[in-house]
């Protein structure tokens, strides 16, 4: 392959062929755990960061993109993690969002709301992603990972994820 | 950097790494057995992300020491480099270190006792640590910088989590006040070091890396006692203050938290899962 002469876009095509093992319906550019991505000669670097400190996905993650870059002919492939800046789902695509509500995550709300430390406060209003209704409620700020709380829908009374706001 | 320095830089982050550490082991003792699904999954989520921070730390100190050997060209092999490749690592900081060595806050070390006393020692250290990571996410040193400002997102859940337990059950039933006034007499004895200043934190905040923790004691008191008027319950006065922990000397608990931990690696040298 000649990869001297590919683009940033095409890196990143490539990329977003590789899943989250947490949530496999999103690829890791959906989730934005991708920062950047370079060719510096025959070397291609992969930055990319943690959702949350304890990921435990990470090594994973980085394991995955060696193993698939060199399927695809990359000789040399170097994954860096970075810290800082740190992720927040803001940095999660709309497609990323569409296809988590698919799967039966609620998305997250589109306003960083991890800061405010009010207590006690009320629950964000968040989405049944199976009926639509905005009749939920939070049974657990902690879910099945970092990143989820978990809700139940009083419409359809089905519990859910929801992909939390950071 | 000089060598002192960079020793003192060590120390600072080992100190950051071994709280995260002890106190995600002790929290991780209540997995499978939280008072309810959703709380044992609270606890332990806090446990990983405290993990996270533990694991962090120690890789940037890891690195210090590393650096710090080949730039003096010394061959002298250390107990630390035995199993992991010949270097220091996070794994070896974690589980090759005696009790001595760790830099710990006794605090984190107590022992869980009941589900109030877990949660008082949640939100003493979570707003210790909120007030902490940030100034340390303004740091000279970046990766210390960097692992604050990520962390500080986190501790934000953890600390209004505890926060509304310590209400909950402070000004709950006659019963869970009783364990609450309980659990601060257990533990209020513990808060003073975390703004005494030791040796290598006073050198790390000269620098501009380091946070001066004697400036958090005043937020920190004015957090407590606001919560703990909400929970009905009082604060503590002219209590005498344990302190040690930060320069190695622990109480009897530590060294059993020690032994679990590191069970493996002292049994099977090198041991991978």
């Amino acid at each position: 392959m000649r990869t001297t002469t590919i683009d940033k876009n095409t890196l990143y095509s490539y990329l977003d062929e590789i899943k989250d093992p947490e949530v496999p319906v999103l690829s890791i550019v959906d989730l934005g755990i991708v920062r950047d991505v370079k060719m510096i000669e025959d070397e291609l670097e992969v930055i990319i960061t943690p959702t949350y400190i304890g990921c435990p996905a990470m090594e994973m993650i980085a394991t995955t993109i060696k193993v698939e870059m060199a399927t695809l002919g990359f000789k040399k492939v170097k994954v860096t993690e970075v810290l800082s800046p740190p992720w927040t789902t803001d940095w999660m695509s709309e497609e990323g969002k569409r296809r988590l509500k698919e799967y039966g995550i609620a998305p997250p709300n589109p306003r960083q709301q991890v800061c405010e430390q009010k207590l006690f406060a009320e629950a964000e209003a968040v989405q049944c992603p199976h009926c639509d209704s905005f009749h939920t409620r939070r049974i657990s700020e902690f879910g099945s990972t970092p990143c989820k709380a978990l809700y139940q829908c009083d419409d359809c009374k089905e519990p859910f994820d929801y992909f939390k706001c950071h | 950097m000089n060598n002192q320095s960079t020793n003192q830089l060590i120390n600072y982050s080992l100190h950051l790494a071994d709280n995260s550490l002890i106190l995600g082991q002790r929290n991780g003792e209540w997995c499978g057995h939280g008072p309810v699904p959703e709380q044992d999954i609270a606890i332990t989520n806090i446990t990983l992300d405290l993990i996270g921070q533990a694991r962090s730390f120690y890789q940037h100190a890891a690195h210090q020491i590393n650096n710090s050997k080949k730039a003096e060209g010394s061959k002298a092999s250390s107990p630390l480099e035995r199993g992991f490749g010949g270097e220091v690592t996070e794994d070896s900081l974690a589980y090759l270190r005696k009790e001595r060595e760790f830099k710990n806050l006794l605090l984190v070390e107590q022992p869980n006792g009941d589900w109030g006393q877990t949660i008082l020692r949640q939100f003493f250290f979570s707003q210790y640590q909120y007030l902490l990571f940030q100034q340390l996410q303004y740091s000279k040193d970046e990766q210390l910088a960097a692992i604050a400002a990520k962390a500080l997102k986190e501790v934000a859940y953890h600390l209004r989590w505890s926060s509304e337990w310590v209400i909950r059950l402070g000004d709950g039933t006659e019963e869970s006040h009783r364990r609450m006034l309980h659990a601060i007499d257990e533990l209020w004895r513990y808060t003073g070091e975390m703004f005494e200043v030791t040796g290598y934190e006073l050198w790390v905040t000269g620098k501009n890396i380091g946070v001066d923790v004697s400036k958090l004691k005043e937020p920190w008191m004015n957090k407590v006692k606001e919560i703990f008027i909400e929970a009905t319950m009082p604060v503590p006065e002219k209590v005498f203050m344990q302190s040690g922990g930060k320069e190695g000397r622990h109480t009897e608990h530590l060294g059993y938290i020690l032994t679990e931990l590191q069970y493996m690696q002292r049994v099977y040298p090198g041991c991978e899962w």
